[in-house]
């Protein structure tokens, strides 16, 4: 569910582990290539993950989708490996890969033992440049996305209620659009777009590449200039920032789909690190969400769950790191018996209580302390600890940042929340998606089990 | 969520494959009768506990989403505190508790500072949430209300009610047959006697295994095993479960407002234990088990186009546990996709895999290894699983020569002798084909 989600990378949001700068090598290659290296000598693993400055925010309208369709043709081989054979030459390694794409960024990992961490970047340097666009290879992956787009959209009420409130949200921004890319756009989508996209894009210079495991930094950098160092930079065009324009009163879409439960998802808009004028903001959105939603003492919890008992679930959300400003979410699951406007009246409550009466002392030193145990926890996951420099140093920021962050997080003041509560969280800046049940069970028929027959040509 | 990624990793994979430097276990068993495991790692100042009980939903009887419902009470209220006292107590101080339950097993996990203030109060909150839950008439009444929730938001999604026709036409009788969050008409029916009466026999000594992972030497964690079961009855340990029956094939179409057709074809796998486990597991690695580097995932997605996310699976339990091959596709190509599953399956068990493909799973099975076990949340699950299924305590120098050992025959014989494409059960829930 949802807001599970959502408490889930809240906890992970503002309390990000990180070690002492000693750790952490930075470089850059003659090429533009970022190359951060983070040791970390527990286990004799390391994690490789080399992330593009490419995501669905890039993209334009009618063609969205491009960025992850395209992570998925750089598995379909290249002008020396055959489709597929990466993965085959990674599992064979031992190691697992994967790829993610987001609003913001791309990037694609694999998880080895530490002895093989050359391979990887041998292939990796491969697939930067030497893409095979096979017009067969792209159909049949084109048509894997659009199973993708309906698992995860199409047939999810929850999915499906997210991306409805993003399209209604914003009027200029691309986060309008899904990550995943609408439906029609991806049955348009063409292989020489894919092409194109790949191109501009797919630059050493556009790319950094983060290695943390049990590793020397030397070693590594020796490895990165051999293998990605010959590739020559390119001309990366500047992404596209445009500017939403101020909304001005609440917008609402309602979500009619085949469910059982009601929904509600909601988002304010706001700033974050890389937008803000005023730097301390960001960071009293994040002590924010973590009074509202840090676990089962936060507020939503104790008052919509247990105290009021209207919502089974209630959660609220706040990313600092992105590239353009984006919402901050609420969302909630009535109990039986109370509507999902009751539980939008009650989360919006919530916000008005935050823009009244200042937070507790209390409150503050729960949210600190949960962050500096955070840190620790955090440092137990190489994967994680790869992906939070990857997505700073993608959106723009400097990673050093995330070093800062719990004294950040430390400094900021009762009177400070109550300040952004009162600036961003105004009801011009909402916009509200209620997800209304539609019989799932209208055409039902169902063929009773027959037993013993054999199957198969 | 903003991200989406080339295929869904498979967490179930999680037990196999070795290598050299393995963490070492420590075994003993508490005055009270629990057992535990030890892996002592100074590297974070934190400390990892899982404690796991043999009260999974397959203890349910004839009330299911008792077992769940139970595990979720634990942490709303223990002892002196309410809910809300616990709450502030634990998340104060920065402290992680968390409860969970699948068919066999229900756990409690917590992770902690392990600096000794912070440590204790932990300790102390998890053995009073083990030994003295409130079951306070308020909390039962609200998670019940939230199970409810659940249970409906379960039925909302084709794959979730495909999987649970699935476990019911292949158990019948047996207590894997049933949602583990209970039902509609379950649910009201479980009152606090009997919640009382399911903790009173299960949270109990001889019934829970400790794993412990982190920043304590071998003394202290001894004492904080020890103060984790002081408090616990010592109880008994569970009753075996009765044996599973294998049932006839066939197969079931429910339909379901959506444009994918989930479709889950299985049949009777292996329990903990079984002889032929690392034949059928390396052999099925080779068939659906490594994502998209494996058979079903050449024919259904690569070659085909026909599906995102395409697997099998054996899941190993107590009672025998279900092979599984599980894959969705759009309403118009069910059929198609159904006859590719069965094909490729009836292949396999007539054929195997070729010397090629086996030792490109028991490369990646066995090089892979390093990765299950390389941070402490990875190893306190996985010797928790130890624990729990009476797993050899030197599993993890082992495991890298068994998984080694499996030949062509043994993967050929042994899924001649287990998997009979006959006798697969296949349910598909989806939209009629346009």
């Amino acid at each position: 569910m949802f807001s599970r989600l959502l408490s889930m990378l809240l906890a992970l949001l503002p309390v990000i582990a990180m070690a002492g700068a000693a750790s952490v090598h930075e470089f850059l290659l003659d090429n533009g290539m970022k190359v951060i290296v983070k040791e970390d000598h527990r286990a004799p693993v390391v994690v490789s993950q080399v992330w593009y400055k490419i995501g669905s925010s890039y993209e334009e309208a009618g063609r969205t989708g491009l960025s992850h369709l395209l992570e998925h043709m750089m598995f379909k081989g290249t002008r020396v490996h055959g489709p597929g054979e990466f993965s085959r030459i990674v599992a064979e390694l031992g190691g697992s890969e994967n790829a993610f794409t987001s609003r913001d960024y791309t990037a694609y990992f694999e998880t080895l033992s530490v002895g093989h961490l050359d391979r990887a970047f041998v292939l990796e340097a491969d697939r930067m440049r030497n893409l095979v666009f096979d017009e067969k290879e792209f159909r049949k992956e084109l048509a894997v996305v659009m199973e993708e787009r309906r698992m995860r959209t199409d047939d999810s009420p929850s999915g499906l209620t997210y991306e409805q409130l993003m399209a209604v949200a914003w009027r200029a921004s691309p986060y309008q659009n899904p990550v995943i890319g609408w439906m029609d756009d991806l049955a348009n989508m063409e292989i020489d777009a894919l092409q194109r996209w790949y191109d501009f894009w797919y630059q050493p210079n556009n790319a950094t590449l983060v290695v943390v495991g049990d590793v020397d930094p030397q070693q590594v950098l020796a490895m990165a200039k051999k293998h990605f160092g010959p590739i020559p930079a390119g001309t990366v065009p500047a992404p596209r920032r445009p500017a939403e324009p101020e909304q001005c009163g609440i917008t609402r879409v309602t979500v009619n789909a085949p469910a059982k439960q009601p929904y509600v998802l909601m988002g304010y808009k706001v700033p974050n690190l890389a937008s803000a004028v005023e730097d301390w903001e960001p960071y009293a959105l994040a002590v924010a969400t973590a009074v509202l939603d840090g676990g089962a003492s936060a507020r939503l919890a104790r008052d919509l769950v247990r105290g009021h008992k209207i919502a089974a679930s209630a959660g609220a959300r706040y990313d600092l790191y992105s590239r353009l400003p984006g919402l901050f979410l609420f969302d909630g699951t009535p109990t039986e018996g109370h509507r999902a406007a009751e539980v939008e009246q009650a989360l919006r409550e919530e916000v008005k209580h935050l823009q009244e009466t200042l937070v507790s002392k209390e409150e503050l030193d729960r949210v600190v302390t949960q962050a500096v145990a955070a840190k620790v926890f955090q440092a137990d996951s190489i994967f994680y600890q790869a992906m939070e420099i990857g997505i700073l140093e993608t959106i723009g920021l400097d990673w050093h940042l995330l070093e800062r962050e719990i004294e950040r997080l430390r400094a900021v003041t009762p009177e400070q929340v109550q300040a952004v509560a009162r600036k961003y969280l105004k009801n011009d800046y909402l916009t509200v998606a209620t997800l209304v049940p539609q019989p799932t069970d209208k055409p039902v028929h169902t063929t009773p089990i027959t037993r013993g027959t054999t199957h198969g040509k | 969520m903003a991200n989406r990624i080339r295929f869904l990793l498979l967490l179930w994979l999680l037990p196999l494959g070795a290598l050299a430097a393995t963490p070492k276990i420590q075994f003993w068993t508490t005055p009270q009768g629990a057992k535990v495991l030890f892996v002592e790692t100074h590297a974070l100042p934190m400390l990892d506990v899982r404690v796991v009980f043999d009260a999974g939903s397959a203890r349910d009887g004839k009330l299911p989403g008792l077992a769940a419902f139970v595990n979720g009470l634990l942490t709303e209220g223990a002892g002196e505190w309410d809910a809300d006292a616990l709450a502030v107590r634990l998340e104060g101080r920065g402290i992680d508790l968390g409860t969970g339950s699948a068919r066999d097993m229900a756990w409690v996990s917590l992770r902690t500072l392990s600096e000794a203030p912070v440590r204790a109060v932990a300790i102390d909150t998890l053995a009073e949430v083990l030994a003295h839950p409130r079951f306070d008439d308020e909390a039962i009444e609200r998670v019940r209300k939230q199970m409810l929730v659940a249970r409906r938001i379960a039925l909302q999604k084709p794959g979730t009610i495909a999987s649970e026709r699935f476990f019911r036409t292949l158990y019948g009788d047996h207590p894997y047959a049933h949602p583990g969050g209970g039902t509609e008409q379950s649910l009201p029916k479980i009152d606090k006697a009997r919640l009382r009466a399911f903790h009173r026999q299960y949270c109990v000594a001889a019934n829970a295994v400790i794993a412990l992972v982190g920043d304590v030497d071998h003394t202290t964690a001894e004492q904080i095993a020890e103060r984790i079961t002081a408090a616990l009855p010592r109880g008994r340990h569970a009753p075996p479960l009765p044996v599973a029956d294998p049932v006839p094939g066939g197969e079931l179409r429910l339909s379901f407002p959506s444009s994918q057709t989930h479709i889950l074809i299985g049949q009777l796998g292996v329990r903990r234990g079984d002889a032929d486990y690392f034949s059928l597991d390396v052999g099925n690695h080779v068939l659906g088990g490594s994502s998209l580097v494996s058979i079903l995932g050449e024919e259904v997605r690569n070659k085909r186009g026909l599906s995102y996310s395409v697997y099998s699976y054996f899941s190993p339990m107590r009672a025998t546990g279900p092979f599984l091959m599980v894959a969705q596709t759009r309403n118009g190509k069910a059929g198609k996709t159904l006859e590719v599953m069965r094909d490729t399956l009836k292949h396999f068990v007539r054929d195997g895999p070729s010397q090629a493909q086996l030792n490109a799973a028991k490369k990646n099975l066995i090089g892979g290894f390093p990765l299950q076990i390389s941070n402490n949340r990875k190893i306190v699950q996985y010797i928790a699983m130890i624990g729990f299924y009476d797993l050899p305590f030197d599993w993890f120098d082992t495991l890298p020569g068994k998984i080694a050992a499996v030949t062509l025959d043994d993967v050929r014989d042994a899924f001649r002798r287990r998997i009979d494409p006959a006798r697969n059960i296949a349910v598909i829930v989806g939209g009629r084909s346009e």
